[in-house]
Parts: C-alpha cells; structure tokens; sequence
C-alpha cells in the first residue's frame, strides 16, 4: 500500500511523495426507503488533513460515516481509499470508525475490553492498551468494570481504542459528545498527533463549538429535500 | 441492446410496472378463473367415479394443483429473493415478498383439501403423513417469511431479511420432507398412503392438467396484483403516484 | 489474524461467562422445569415416563436452547460490538462461527452434562443413553448454528420472541426428528448409526454454509 505511513503503521510500508488523497468520495448518495438521506457529494480528505462534516440533526452526518466506514452501502458513487475503491478488505485495513454506540462490554474490566477490540483490529505498533489508558487519563482505572465508568470515561476509553488502531483514516461520530472542556481538548490533541503522524480524521459535529485546530477543512451537510 | 434485456430493464421502473400490472392481473385472472372452471366442470362432471374411491377423490382436482403451487411458488419465492440480495433489484424484492402470502393461500388449501380427502377415505381429519407434515412445515415456512417481512420497519431490508429466510428454506425444504418420510418409516402401522394408487387413468388427467394450467395462470395475476399495491406503497410519495390518483378529466 | 481474534473473542467470551456465572446455568435449570411439567402432566408412572423419556429430553434441550438464542448476538449488537466485528480485517463469518461455539460451549454443555441426571427423572432406558448423549452431542451445534442464522435475521428487532421461535421451528424439524428418531431407531431394535451419521453430515454442512448466512443476516439486519 502507498500509504504516506511512517513505522507507526504496521501494514502500511513505503512513504511516496505524491499521492492520492487517502479518502475521496465522488457523487456519493444515499436514500433511505427512497427519501434521499444525503449526497450527491464530492470530497477528500488527505493524510495529515482532518474533515469537519458539519449540519443540524437529521442532515445525515451519521448516516454519511457510516457509508464511508463500509456499514451502509451507498446507492450511488463511489468511495475510494489511497486512491483504490474501498472493499470491505481495505477499510478494514485502513478506517477506524467510531460510532455512537462504544462497542464495550460493561461486565468486562477497561483493560479487558481493550485487549479485545486490540485482538479483534490488530494494535499499532509501539503502543500498549496501558499507556493508551494513560494518554487518554484513565491512568488506574484498568481495573475498573466498564458499568462503574462515567458516560466521560466511557468515552475516553472508546478514544483509546482509537489510539491503539492500527488504521491511518479515522472516521469519528459526536467525538465531542459527553466530553468536558478536559475531554474535548483531548480530543483535539489526539487528532492532531494522528495528523502529525500522517494520518487523517473526518468528524461530526452539529455545532461548529469544538473543532481540531488543525488543517480542517469544512463539508456541510444540509436536510435533503424529497423529489419526485 | 436486446429487446428482451430491455424490456426487463424497463420493468424494473415503478411507474411501468404499475401500467404493466394493471393491464395484465386482470387478464391473468379471467383466463385463469376460465380454464379453472373447464377444469372443475371436467373434474366434477365428465370424470367417471373412481372404482376404490367413489366421488370423494375428486378432490384431488383441487389438492393435487394447490400442492404443486405451494412447492412451485416457494421455489420461485427463493430465486427472487436471491437475485434481489445479490443484483439489489427492488422489483424482485417486491416479487418475492409478494408470492409468500400466494403460496401461503396454496398451502393452506393444501392442506385442507387433504384433510377433507382424508376424512370419508381413512376416518381420520388429520394424519401424520409425510406429505402433509411437509406440507405443514412448509406453512410455517410461509408464515416465517411473511412474519419477518412485516415485522422489519425498513421495506427494503425487511424484504432482503424475508428472502434470505426464504433462500435458507428452499435449501432445506428437501430435507425437511426426507427427514419427515424416514421418521413416517419408523413407526409401525403406517401402511396407508393418502394418495392411494400413484397411476391415474388417462381419462381423468385432462381435468387435472386443466387445473394445473389454471391455478398457475390465477397465480400470474394475483402476483401481479399483489406486487402493484406493494409498488405503489412504496413508491407512496412519489409524483407519478399522486398523478394517478388524482380523479382523471 | 484469525486466530488472534479467534483467541480474543473466546477470551472474552469466557471472561463474560465467569462475571454472569449465575445465568449460565439458566439453559439447564428450565431443561429440568420442562422435564418436571412433562412428568407431572404425563401422570408420573415409570413405564409411561420410560417410553417417552427420550423424546422428553430432546424437545427440552431444543426448548431451552431456543429461549437462550436470545442471547448469542443481543448484547453484542446492543452496544455496537457487532458493528466494529463487520469492520474488522477477519471475516464476520468466521467471528459468528466462533461466537456460536461458545455460545454452544456455554449453554449446551451444561444441558448435555445435566442430561443423564434428568434422564433418570425419566426412567429412560440405560441403553437408550449413549445413543441419546451422542445424537444431542451432534444435533445441539446443528441447532446452534441453524438458530444463529434466526437469531440474526431478528437481531435489530425489540420483542422478536414468537417470531424468533416460528422462524427456527421449520428449521429444526430434520434435526429433532433425525435425533429423537436416532434413539427411536435404537430402541426398536434398528440401527441408529444411519440417522446419526446423517446427522453429522449435516452439521458439517452447517458449519460452512450457516455462518455465511448468518453474517449475511447481521449486514442486512444492521442496515
């Protein structure tokens, strides 16, 4: 793959000096039970870049992470990553998404879940769940079952899943959601350390209150219209 | 490209289905309710009484053709369904789910016939038969698609969800009815067979092919009109739909 | 790859098992109340008992079997858990494959265990067991595997019980009746390998064909 990847992704070797965006969507749409959800839509996103996917409720940003995560199937246009056309294969290589639902078990303790999801996507290489733990600051909480955590804690735990990916694009859902001032600047400088390691983040939000100061760059969504 | 190629991409359009259907559901069941009745008058009149059987088997007009339709109907259920889930064509989807309620109907009649049959021949409304088991399963089968399809919000993904079930059917309706023969075979004192002799005397087929011609026939139009109203539900707030509803000048 | 996240899940299986070790035993402990209504209701006599014994046990291990298919994908996909399985680099198929053995592992042993204790209840005939051990042996997986692909036809549905029951019956009538019918056979003096090795063929089968499907079933039912 011609990721532009330092060491600190495992499957991505070579650095290339000119390449194609690592995402780039062309004419992408999507209806639901034929009401149009959103699109057409043309964009990318390069590494080192972050997407801010803005619009009120209901526009279709989730709907629109989900399709590039590979969970919708798009009616039409197409979706490419490190300019090949995303299979289910190369996103599950390349993308990290997280959602609105934290994907963690509330019996388990936050260390076990995370040596799961690391079992399941594979760890990025030089990290450890323990010190992910720490850079998002749930330092001594290893231990803890996830159903004592706080909507907050949960939260960072769910970032420090993202931190121990070992995928380049990050594709974030309301990362800002149930975060403190703390919370969101953690957010914030965990995007751009993924930036700076050469990686790239598309996020959501429905307020333009939090966004990564990075090289971000704006996509609107507006409500679409039905039409015959 | 080819006419015939064409023509299948035109059908998958909403509104050209709605024309399509419109004109031929009903043409599907008048000719089908005509050869049903040509059928049904040979069955009832022209046919001699059978020597073991008396006029009671003639029945057999109605059970046999309803049978073969709840195997044929499912089968066709199934390719449907499978090539919505792979080639994603909304029409089939609408077909498929369209045929489970038709084959249903046909199961059910089936299944009543036989037990009508069963009465006057064996004195027993209901027995463990293969045949009929299988036929009782295939029911529920029925049911099970028709369920799934209505309890899933999304008409789309309750309509993939359905066929897949459907799919996942057909491949085991076979061993369903094996399983169902060799456990019939265990049990001692299970030496009646509904169907009584397999050879039928070639004076009494025609009916019976008239039968089978005019059940598929009826079959054409009711999919037919049942995928129109599901067509048109989908496509609810569409202009065109509206258009047609409008009370014409 | 595979079997890095084979390990995991089966790690995290057992991990979550041993929290909520009390519902483990839920499967076996109404396989028993079923026994128990099936004698009361059948009056209790041993003979009576005896010649029912194996069908008895059958239909309360599909039973319970049934209840705790609730369970295989429910709580994966109420958290999003089966979501991030979909985007995982190992196919989901081979994910749903995994988790139907230990969920198979977690609640059909335990049955398979209790079986000849309830079998006593029963009055079973003491040579009718092994055939009974080995046809459950051979047909709770088939029943895991086939109830995987009901269970995720039904996954994003709330109150999906009957349904979920209507849907699987169809499916286990060649496996029930296989089954039962193996120590039918055997009862009666047949051989029973026939309909045992049919049904082994058959679980073969399943373990290829249903977590395709199944995994066909979360992408649909997570749509």
């Amino acid at each position: 793959m011609r990721f532009f990847a330092p060491a600190a992704w495992p499957a991505m070797p070579d650095f290339e000096p000119s390449h194609p965006p690592l995402l780039s969507a062309r004419g992408l749409a999507f209806a639901r039970n034929d009401q149009p959800v959103f699109g057409p839509l043309d964009f990318s996103v390069d590494a080192g870049e972050a997407l801010l996917v803005q619009g009120d409720n209901g526009a279709g940003k989730t709907t629109l992470l989900r399709v590039l995560a590979g969970l919708l199937r798009a009616d039409s246009g197409e979706v490419s990553i490190d300019g090949r056309i995303a299979t289910a294969a190369l996103r599950s290589h390349a993308v990290s998404y997280m959602g609105h639902l934290p994907a963690l078990k509330s019996d388990l303790t936050a260390l076990e879940n995370l040596d799961f999801l690391c079992g399941l996507h594979g760890r990025r290489r030089g990290q450890l769940p323990g010190n992910a733990m720490a850079i998002v600051g749930l330092a001594g909480y290893e231990d803890t079952l996830v159903r004592q955590l706080s909507a907050g804690q949960k939260r960072r735990l769910s970032l420090a899943r993202l931190w121990l990916a070992p995928s380049p694009l990050w594709l974030l859902d309301e990362p800002y959601a149930n975060l403190d001032l703390d919370g969101i600047n953690l957010v914030n400088r965990m995007v751009q350390a993924h930036l700076r390691d050469g990686g790239a983040a598309l996020l959501t939000t429905h307020g333009a209150y939090a966004a990564p100061p990075v090289r971000t760059r704006m996509l609107a969504l507006e409500r679409a219209v039905a039409s015959a | 490209m080819n006419p015939i190629v064409r023509w299948f991409h035109q059908l998958g359009s909403p509104p050209y289905f709605e024309r399509f259907a419109a004109r031929w559901a009903p043409i599907a069941y008048g000719i089908g309710l005509l050869v049903m009745a040509y059928g049904l008058y040979g069955a009832l009149f022209v046919v001699p009484a059978d020597y073991q059987q008396g006029d009671s088997f003639r029945i057999l007009y109605i059970h046999v053709p309803s049978a073969w339709m709840s195997m044929a109907v499912f089968g066709l259920m199934a390719v449907y369904a499978a090539i919505a889930l792979v080639w994603r064509i909304k029409l089939c989807e609408i077909l498929a789910m369209a045929c489970a309620p038709i084959g249903a109907a046909f199961t059910l009649i089936t299944l009543a016939t036989g037990s009508i049959w069963g009465k006057p021949m064996w004195g027993t409304w209901w027995d463990w038969d293969p045949r009929l088991t299988t036929e009782l399963i295939l029911l529920f089968l029925y049911l099970g698609v028709i369920g799934l399809y209505n309890a899933i919000d999304d008409r789309r993904n309750a309509a993939r969800a359905a066929g897949l079930l459907a799919i996942v059917g057909v491949a085991l309706l076979p061993v369903i009815h094996y399983s169902v023969t060799w456990w019939n075979s265990l049990h001692q004192g299970q030496t009646i067979r509904l169907f009584g002799q397999s050879h039928m005397d070639p004076s009494m087929l025609p009916p019976l092919w008239a039968m089978v011609i005019g059940t598929h026939v009826w079959f054409v139009g009711s999919l037919l009109a049942r995928a129109r109203a599901d067509n048109l539900r989908r496509e609810s707030g569409k202009d065109w739909v509206a258009r047609l509803a409008e009370p014409r000048t | 790859m595979m079997w890095t996240a084979a390990r995991a899940l089966m790690a995290r299986d057992l991990r979550l098992l041993w929290r909520r070790r009390g519902d483990a035993l839920q499967p076996a402990l109404f396989a028993l109340l079923v026994v128990v209504l099936f004698a009361l209701a059948l009056g209790g006599e041993a003979q009576a008992l005896a010649k029912v014994a194996a069908a008895v046990l059958w239909l309360a291990v599909l039973l319970a079997g049934l209840l705790a298919l609730d369970t295989l994908f429910r709580g994966d996909a109420d958290d999003g858990s089966l979501e991030q399985w979909m985007l995982a680099p190992v196919p989901l198929s081979w994910l749903v494959l995994v988790r139907t053995f230990m969920h198979w592992a977690t609640t059909a042993l335990p049955l398979l265990v209790a079986t000849p204790f309830l079998a006593e209840l029963l009055h079973l005939p003491h040579d009718e067991l092994p055939v009974l051990l080995a046809s459950l042996a051979l047909g709770t997986p088939l029943l895991s595997l086939l109830g995987a692909v009901v269970a995720a036809l039904t996954v994003g549905m709330r109150r999906s019980g009957i349904l979920v029951a209507l849907l699987a019956l169809p499916l286990y009538v060649p496996i029930l009746v296989f089954a039962a019918g193996s120590v039918a056979a055997a009862a009666q003096g047949l051989d029973p390998t026939g309909a045992l090795l049919l049904l082994g063929a058959g679980l073969v089968l399943a373990l290829v064909l249903a977590p395709l499907a199944a995994a066909a079933a979360i992408r649909i039912a997570l749509d």
